[in-house]
């Protein structure tokens, strides 16, 4: 690592007074922010550590029927305190990494980072959550823009995130061998007035939204109603799995969500 | 057999203690006074030439003491190679230069270029970042046959190709090989990649060099399997200094696997560089580091082909075989594709005609050299991935095909130059049987199916060459070392005794188990019996640990000096209870006088032998302690049968383990539970091959499994629960303890019953499927199936 200054703020305000400062880094758990560090590929002059803020964190319901967790918030805190309001939400965390990861690892960090095989950008996207940073709101559909690319301004935090909750929701993994990431993974949702279907891990672009599917299980939610359609975009080919493959698994992942949620 | 266990006896592992509790003193435990720390500014390209490498920015930085280039070595000797093997026109291999830091070239990615030394290893890094480096770029020979053709690309200029050598084994038996073939009512063909893998120990390399100006020795603290090689490598070879003023330990080593046998660059470093800068000098591996600069293993590319007559006997196997050599040869990296790998193609049967060629290639990739099981490993997998083949183009039982070919009578002369010693392979394949239960196999495959999944089972046997090694026969074959053992065993004037061992433990549990030996030898208890290795200072010449050589080859040397130490202590016996030695009997750590009630005990022996007053002096010399060097006279050869039932997924082509029996013939078993443990931990490691483990370059010669994002490491969870037999035991005929070895079988027979049973689940799902590479991941498994 290079030698870098920590500030430790304890309100939002005073983080983002914090992150003014010239090539100012914000820094929630850490998870993937310290083996980059290590790997010195990158090199912040201020790391602005949020773990202090404590109105960025927790799990509560809002009067309009949302759940909404502070950005601030460790996978283990959403695994257990989600699991009683959206327990498709819940199970997205608990199956992040290894108790170690979770503890440490938040949900803010997890959307800032956007990366292509991060699970938190499908649960997101698929519930059509809201990012709240602390200046704005950011549809969910608006804010992920690509592998490791987000709606968000230099110096921006995202201080909540809320969720709608669906009648239904599954989060389907298949994970990588090495990294016990989603080599691919779906996440589906199902509210009165239609289906979302997120997809993480298999596209260059990113988190996306396959759109096939969620107008065939819209019509029909049913297994079935997938079964013929195919994944089309620019699927990552690497190590562990050629474009075709991650292409069928997309359809394989979607089905065995549905048939979990039906 | 001695209250506290002595051989046969599942002795709890007493230094576990020491490791579970943090204790462990491992090499990056030891900081000297002074000492600073070498950070090795590596090659990012895989092959360049070197235009300039200029130090001067980082030279005045902060902490820097010292910054080392290629040009500081100019008149130091290059990292020697300890095994020359003969090409098939009797030509020496090629043998290209190997420098400590590179010189005029780099040839891989994580090749070190130049090494900082400082006062932190922040300021070394720092420091090494301000070195400007000029690379004038090359093209880069990654695969194997590409980098034979004429034209390419050369690693070495200096060499007349990228062909280090082209063996042919036995090559006087070729003719009669081909014309085998010819006559052949059946050839079954197959062609294979035996994947490159990444040997990972928990416990990465470190080396810490210390000087003395005082008398002028030096001292290296490494992380090696086999302290006194390295001594003799880079003492002699590398840095020109004498074996007396040169000390290697090897303290406590978390894990070698064979990638720390060899000698590094790093080791000559920080010896080089602790005299040079007058302080002690430390390096210690990064994760990044090791999968850059650690010998990796396999990488073999083959196609054999097995001969058949009309009656399903094997009459002949041909084998042309790719070895990847990496861009430079590491230590014993020669000798793993041709007489570890050659000499076991006859495997379990009694095929007569052998012929093995193999071409060692140099490429731009890490060297690669031995790896659990090294060449054994490859020669199964070949043998045994063809005789399924052979079964099912021939419609056979795969179990009845084997069973056919088995050799039956020992000992027995293979057409590749061994003779097995024991061995019964009907009766491990029978026991493999009744373990595998598979009368039950067709109820669990429905069970399976009923769930959309696919059942498959496979089974292979496989024959080792263990006990490293006969050193005339492999001074013959190339061996520039002995590949004997030794011990020293001192006893104490209390009765206590110290063993001074060449073979060195890193994880393997001799403090527990070669004790267990001595303790039935003299009838004392274990306790009384301390394991001291890894110190060139405190052990005699010794070869160290590999190839499942401890208890065969150091365990004889402890056996044979134990009985120095009772034939001198029954000397002194007789002398002291007045009858003559020949009437002296020892049991339960008592003499005694045959056919009288006259008796010693074990510690009046050991002090009468130090406090010499009742004692023979005009014919014996005071004193209990004596050393012993054991040759052995052959290879042992460990043999079993394993079988895997593999569930696999249509949908995703996930594959998961489901049982796992593996029925070994070890010969006899000092320790079951350290056996059972080894052949776990080879499982593991035989199964991460087969199904996960891939150390991938692409074509410009980056690693693309550089770190644990990518290098697939079998996880617990990854593994089935084990049913592990070793009842079967035939002695090793040549060894006192006949032993055979058990260190490398998991590894080396799993990986083909693991395909196997891929391939058997995939059939019955209606995907014949030829053959598919290791590693079986899903998304292969599932592109086989879409065929
Ligand atoms: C072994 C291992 C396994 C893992 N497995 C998985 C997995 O299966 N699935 C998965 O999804 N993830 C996985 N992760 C990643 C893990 O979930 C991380 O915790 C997460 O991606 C980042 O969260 P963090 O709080 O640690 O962020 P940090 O590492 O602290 O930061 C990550 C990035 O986000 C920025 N940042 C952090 N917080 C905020 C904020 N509130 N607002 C704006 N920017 C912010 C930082 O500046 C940095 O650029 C794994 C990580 C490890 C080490």
């Amino acid at each position: 690592m290079y030698n870098f200054d920590v500030e430790r703020p304890t309100s939002i305000v005073d983080a983002v007074q914090a992150m003014s400062k010239e090539e100012a880094q914000p820094i929630s758990g850490g998870q993937t922010l310290i083996p980059t560090l290590k790997a010195r590929l990158a090199a912040p002059s201020v790391l602005v550590s949020l773990t202090g803020i404590e109105e960025m964190k927790g799990v509560r319901m809002s009067d309009d029927g949302r759940l909404c967790i502070g950005g601030g918030t460790t996978h283990t805190t959403v695994a257990a305190e989600a699991a009683a309001h959206y327990p498709g939400l819940a199970s997205v965390a608990a199956r992040i990494g290894d108790p170690a990861v979770r503890n440490r690892g938040t949900i803010g960090g997890s959307l800032a980072n956007n990366d292509p095989s991060a699970c938190y950008p499908a649960a997101a996207l698929g519930s059509g959550a809201t990012i709240v940073t602390n200046n704005r709101e950011i549809a969910a559909d608006d804010y992920f823009l690509g592998m490791f690319t987000t709606a968000l301004e230099e110096g921006e935090i995202v201080t909540e995130v809320k969720f709608p909750i669906p009648q239904a929701a599954h989060y389907e993994k298949f994970l990588q061998p090495a990294s016990r990431f989603p080599l691919v993974a779906v996440f589906v949702a199902r509210f009165s007035d239609g289906v979302r279907v997120a997809v993480t891990g298999a596209s260059n672009d990113g988190v996306f939204r396959w759109t096939e599917a969620e107008e065939a299980l819209s019509a029909n939610f049913s297994a079935d109603a997938v079964a013929g359609l195919k994944a089309e975009g620019d699927m990552i080919s690497d190590l562990h799995g050629t474009a075709e493959y991650r292409a069928h698994l997309v359809g394989v992942m979607t089905k065995r969500a549905v048939a979990a949620i039906a | 057999m001695p209250k506290d266990g002595g051989i046969g006896a599942s002795t709890k592992r007493r230094e576990d203690v020491r490791f579970l509790t943090g204790n462990g003193r491992y090499t990056d435990d030891i900081n000297l006074r002074g000492q600073a720390y070498v950070f090795f500014l590596r090659s990012d390209v895989a092959h360049g030439k070197l235009t300039s490498v200029d130090t001067s920015a980082a030279e005045g930085m902060d902490g820097v003491v010292r910054i080392f280039t290629g040009k500081d070595f100019e008149g130091v000797g290059g990292m020697p190679c300890g095994w020359q093997v003969t090409d098939k026109h009797g030509q020496p291999m090629q043998e290209p230069g190997h420098p400590v830091l590179a010189q005029g070239k780099v040839r891989h990615v994580g090749e070190p270029i130049a090494a900082v030394v400082a006062e932190t290893l922040g300021q070394a890094r720092d420091a090494a970042e301000a070195i400007v480096v000029d690379i004038e770029e090359l093209p880069a020979v990654i695969n194997m046959k590409d980098a034979v053709k004429d034209g390419a690309p050369k690693v070495h200029e200096e060499l007349t190709s990228n062909l280090c050598y082209d063996w042919g084994f036995v090559e006087e038996n070729k003719e009669a090989v081909n014309k085998a073939f010819e006559d052949a009512a059946h050839v079954t063909t197959l062609e294979l990649v035996n994947n490159r893998l990444v040997a990972n120990p928990m416990e990465p390399r470190v080396a810490v060099g210390d000087y003395s100006r005082s008398d002028g020795e030096h001292t290296l603290y490494t992380t090696s399997q086999n302290p006194h090689v390295i001594r003799l490598l880079m003492g002699a070879f590398v840095l020109g200094i004498p074996e007396h003023k040169l000390r290697v330990v090897a303290p406590d080593v978390g894990g070698g696997f064979g990638t720390k046998i060899f000698h590094y660059q790093e080791e000559a470093f920080c010896t080089f560089a602790a005299k040079a800068c007058n302080r002690p000098v430390k390096w210690t591996s990064s994760r990044s580091e090791a999968f850059m600069s650690d010998a990796h293993g396999r990488d073999h590319v083959t196609k054999i082909e097995l001969a058949l007559d009309g009656d399903n006997n094997f009459t002949a196997i041909r084998t042309d075989t790719y070895a990847n050599m990496g861009a430079y040869l590491s230590t014993f990296a020669p000798s793993v594709p041709t007489w570890l790998h050659g000499t076991l193609m006859a495997g379990n049967y009694k095929t007569p005609l052998i012929y093995v060629n193999v071409k060692a290639v140099f490429t731009n990739t890490v060297p690669v050299d031995a790896y659990r099981g090294a060449g054994r490993p490859e020669a199964t997998f070949q043998l045994e991935r063809l005789v399924d083949k052979a079964a099912h183009e021939l419609g056979v039982d795969p179990i009845k095909l084997r069973r056919q070919n088995f050799i039956t009578e020992f000992p027995y002369a293979t057409p590749v130059a061994v003779e097995y010693d024991t061995g019964d392979y009907v009766a491990t394949m029978d026991k493999l049987e009744e373990m595998a239960d598979i009368a039950g196999f067709a109820a669990r495959r429905k069970e399976s199916e009923a769930k959309g999944r696919l059942r498959g089972f496979g089974v292979n046997c496989y024959i080792e060459a263990c006990g490293i090694a006969p050193s005339n026969l492999v001074g013959q074959l190339g061996a520039r070392a002995g590949l004997y053992e030794s011990a020293t065993v001192r006893v104490n004037a209390t009765g206590g005794l110290v063993v001074m061992t060449g073979s060195h433990s890193h994880g393997q549990g001799h403090e527990t188990a070669f004790p267990q030996v001595i303790a039935e030898m003299i009838g004392i208890d274990a306790s009384m019996i301390e394991i001291v290795h890894g110190d060139t200072a405190r052990t005699p010449m010794g070869m160290g640990t590999y190839g499942s050589r401890s208890i065969a080859v150091g365990g004889s040397a402890m056996v044979r000096a134990t009985e120095k130490i009772i034939a001198k202590a029954k000397k002194i016996a007789g002398h002291i209870l007045e009858a003559s030695e020949g009437d002296i009997e020892l049991k339960d750590g008592m003499f005694s006088v045959a056919g009288t009630d006259k008796s010693l005990a074990w510690g009046d022996v050991t002090l009468a032998a130090y406090v010499p007053h009742n004692y023979p002096l005009e014919d014996l010399e005071p004193g209990l302690e004596e050393t012993a060097f054991y040759d052995p006279s052959n290879f042992t050869y460990p043999s079993g049968a394993y079988a895997c039932e593999v569930e696999l997924d249509p949908e995703t082509g996930q594959v998961t383990i489901e049982r796992f029996s593996a029925a070994d013939d070890f010969g006899n078993i000092i320790n079951p539970m350290i056996v059972t443990g080894q052949v776990h931990g080879g499982l593991a490691q035989g199964i991460g091959q087969a199904l996960m483990e891939n150390c991938a370059y692409d074509s410009d010669g980056q690693l693309l499994s550089a770190s644990y994002m990518d290098y697939a490491m079998p996880r617990a969870s990854d593994l089935p629960f084990y049913d592990v037999d070793h009842s079967c035991q035939t002695p090793c005929t040549h060894n006192p303890l006949g032993v055979k070895g058990c260190g490398e079988a998991g590894a080396i027979g799993s990986p083909p019953a693991v395909v196997n049973a891929v391939l058997d689940a995939m059939r019955s799902g209606g995907k014949d499927v030829a053959h598919i590479d290791m590693p079986v991941t899903p998304s292969r498994v599932w592109a086989a199936m879409q065929g």
